[in-house]
């Protein structure tokens, strides 16, 4: 049962892909949501068994690397964490691929789509069921890898090739990092199994290595290229780039792979590595900065965005920004718990966006929406639920995560060890708060509520989608509303021992109850600014939409709203200042001047030259006169006859060194 | 009595003298046949020289040889000097420079 739930997919993936020919759209349609369902089932099976009934299980398949001190085998490990995981993904997964065979009804590729569904959820059981570093890589690669595939799945678009180019190179930036920590973490523990290491980890704490003649903290500096890898999967700020590029592959995939499961390997990461990255507090703290830095920045951009998928990315981004906080603070159950929650709501968004792009000829662009609530009441419902779980609205899903964040936040202000970095991103997760409730309400207006721009033939089309679409739209619906509340005390419950062992948390950094004591102001603040985001989109979408676009036409109205919907120019900054620059030097100084220029001068080209060049000189030795070739005789023979008394002057002319310089300088001269 | 240096520093000469004559001619190939057979002399004298000074005949036997090879070169080069002529009109040295590299 523990290793079917990885290998079904696995076996899906390749009945689909290499057989979907025989298959056909209506065999792969049933196999691969089959597939995933059982899947689904057996993994709250083991969320019984693992989860709840505390029975941890290990498995060790086979060696795979075994050679002196370097053992990696095929293992596979089911604890609370990789439980919760599991869940999420299965779930999120099969209900993605019941959506898929609907959506993509009329698409010609729709087993190999099925196929890449499938593949991607057997890498990411990979990624989180690994034993090991090695094996988790492989997952984390394979994501990585079928990511590419499905955004580039119309592979006839310019766009969506490019997208998913940058997606894949952006994502090795990050893998790059994971690659050093995995080399670090073997140079100090000597293995790169989970167990040995996270038992390693306390008897590690002041290991220095040297690195250039400086000496570095061993942990610290582990610490910090896994935050690397982890900023790279989960779109964190420097990297971010990726994600909301990522919306042009089809709407599923963007709804399985970029919110609810492939984004939140990188906090998983951090989750798995909790026992390491606590013994380096600086970690924490770059953590707990880039983390809130993100919120703030994604949130910022979300709110002048026009574009109906990106709005819902730049959230998805925001909202991984939280997660990766609350790593950052230590709060490692609650970033699953938002994670497991965020999971529910941002598939539930992007279904029903996909739902509304789906009933209106594929058009994304919000301006060109209006007036849907008469059309799409379903779809509406989903929307306006998810929205508000997103926003935290009380009780609803998002209400106990995020909230609970920023509580946590809140508290731990007032400790000494980490006061400053808490101080910093809980300002910041209020802002966000603010401008997730923004954007998202204006989304709900601009979509549903304000006056329709449709075209009339556009709006003759429209249409609730059909049944096997609205189904998983109810279930992710039941679950934004009611998940957190049935989650939170197994979760972030008062001395929940769910997740005993599988992660850890420094006993000074460990605040349960504490949030409980906070002022009540402190604790309604993020209601209260999640309200007041709510009546700004009102008011500025809804109500007075030319106030505020006589606003934005202001002179310093206009240079903020560009700036913020050009996401901070960003994208521009990086290709000014790193990818142009790389990409000129990889052309000018790589390619012209050293492969093409110096060594072929020095080799080849120049040799060939200078051959040439020296056999036309010699050649002209021969001028035809009689009398030179006699002189030339007279010398050789003179040279012959001389050659004991001239053995010094032979000895000096022919060293090495001076040869060489000769060589070279005639090279230069020659040419 | 002569000494052996005179001899055959003045044998050196002759040769040198002939090697100067060849190489800075520019005019005349009959000038260079003649300081060839200067040079075959001075190595004759040479030959001669040794065979009275070592008192070893075969030396002797050389100079004889040397001397018919000589008178044979000579006449093989006069006759191609004289079939140049024909063809150029001309005996000139530096004009015979067709044969360039």
């Amino acid at each position: 049962m523990y290793l079917s739930i990885v290998v079904l997919p696995l076996l899906s993936s390749i009945i689909c892909g290499f057989l979907g020919r025989f298959l056909g759209k209506e065999g792969t349609s049933v196999l691969a949501p089959l597939t995933i369902f059982i899947c689904a089932i057996l993994s709250w099976i083991i969320f019984f068994e693992v989860g709840l009934s505390g029975s941890y299980s290990y498995i060790k398949v086979c060696p795979w690397i075994y050679c002196e001190f370097l053992y990696i085998s095929w293992g596979f490990l089911f604890d609370s964490v990789t439980c919760v995981m599991l869940i999420i993904i299965t779930n999120v997964s099969f209900l993605v691929h019941l959506y898929t065979t609907s959506y993509m009804e009329s698409d010609p590729h729709k087993p190999r789509f099925l196929a890449y569904l499938n593949l991607f959820t057997f890498f990411m059981l990979i990624l989180v069921t690994a034993d090991n570093f090695v094996q988790m890589f492989v997952g984390w690669e394979g994501v990585g890898l079928v990511s590419y595939l499905l955004i580039s799945f119309w592979f006839t678009r310019l766009n969506a090739n490019q997208s998913a180019i940058k997606a894949l190179i952006v994502n090795r930036v990050g893998d790059l990092g994971l690659c050093v920590a995995m080399f670090l973490i073997y140079y100090t523990f000597k293995s790169l199994e989970y167990e040995v290491i996270f038992t390693l980890v306390p008897s590690k704490i002041s290991e220095y290595f040297y690195f250039c003649g400086i000496s570095v903290h061993s942990l610290t500096a582990i610490g910090v290229c896994i935050f690397i890898g982890a900023t790279g999967k989960s779109a964190q700020l420097g990297l971010h780039t990726w994600l909301p590029d990522a919306m042009e592959g089809p709407t599923p995939v963007s709804a399985l792979i970029h919110a609810a499961t492939m984004v939140t390997a990188g906090v998983f990461l951090l989750v798995r590595c909790s026992p390491l990255i606590e013994y380096a507090p600086l970690v924490l703290t770059i953590i707990a900065i880039i983390g809130g830095s993100t919120a703030i920045f994604a949130a910022s951009i979300g709110g002048f965005q026009y574009d109906l998928k990106k709005v819902i990315a730049f959230s998805t981004t925001s909202q991984l920004g939280y997660m990766v906080f609350a790593c950052g603070l230590s709060k490692y159950n609650v970033s699953m718990f938002h994670l497991a929650n965020h999971a529910f709501f941002k598939a539930l968004l992007f279904l029903s966006a996909g739902s509304i792009i789906h009933s209106l000829a594929d058009e994304q662009d919000m301006r060109r929406m209006g007036g849907l609530v008469q059309l799409l009441p379903f779809t509406y419902s989903a929307m306006l639920i998810g929205s508000l779980s997103l926003a935290g609205f009380p009780f609803l899903t998002g209400f106990y995560s995020k909230d609970f964040i920023l509580e946590l936040a809140a508290i731990i202000r007032y400790t000494v060890s980490n006061g400053v970095q808490a101080n910093f991103v809980y300002w910041l997760g209020c802002l966000s708060v603010f401008f997730t409730a923004f954007y998202s309400f204006r989304l709900i207006f601009l979509t549903f509520i304000n006056q329709s721009n449709l075209s009339r033939s556009i709006i003759y089309g429209v249409h609730e989608a059909p049944l096997k679409m609205l189904i998983p739209l109810v279930i992710l619906v039941f679950g934004s509303i009611f998940l957190g509340y049935l989650g939170k005390d197994l979760f972030i419950g008062l001395g929940t021992d769910f997740w005993s062992n599988s992660l850890f948390i420094y006993p000074t950094r460990f605040f349960l109850i504490e949030p409980e004591e906070l002022d009540l102001s402190s604790k309604f603040l993020p209601f209260f600014l999640s309200i007041s985001g709510i009546f700004v989109a009102l008011i500025t979408n809804n109500l007075y939409p030319f106030s505020v676009t006589k606003l934005q036409l202001s002179k310093f109205g206009r240079i903020f709203t560009f700036f913020i919907n050009k996401k901070w120019f960003w994208d521009k900054l990086n290709n000014d200042l790193i990818i142009y620059p790389l990409s000129r030097f990889g052309y000018y100084v790589s390619l012209i001047s050293l492969d093409r220029g110096l060594i072929e001068f020095l080799g080849p080209y120049g040799i060939s030259h200078l051959l040439s060049k020296w056999a036309t000189n010699l050649t002209r030795l021969q001028t035809g006169q009689i009398v030179h070739y006699i002189l030339f005789m007279v010398l050789g023979i003179f040279l012959l006859l001389n050659i004991n008394i001239l053995h010094d002057f032979y000895v000096q002319i022919f060293d090495p060194k001076l040869m060489s310089l000769f060589f070279c300088t005639y090279i230069f001269l020659a040419l | 009595m002569v000494s052996f240096i005179s001899y055959t520093s003045l044998i050196v000469m002759l040769f040198l003298i002939g090697l100067q004559g060849l190489l800075f001619n520019r005019k005349n190939i009959l000038l260079m046949l003649m300081s060839i057979e200067l040079m075959l002399l001075a190595t004759n004298f040479n030959w001669v020289f040794f065979a009275f000074y070592l008192d070893d005949l075969v030396g002797q036997i050389f100079a004889i040889l040397v001397l018919t090879v000589a008178a044979a070169e000579s006449a093989i080069g006069l006759a191609l000097l004289v079939v140049y002529y024909r063809i150029r009109g001309t005996i000139s040295v530096e004009l015979l420079n067709l044969m360039q590299g």
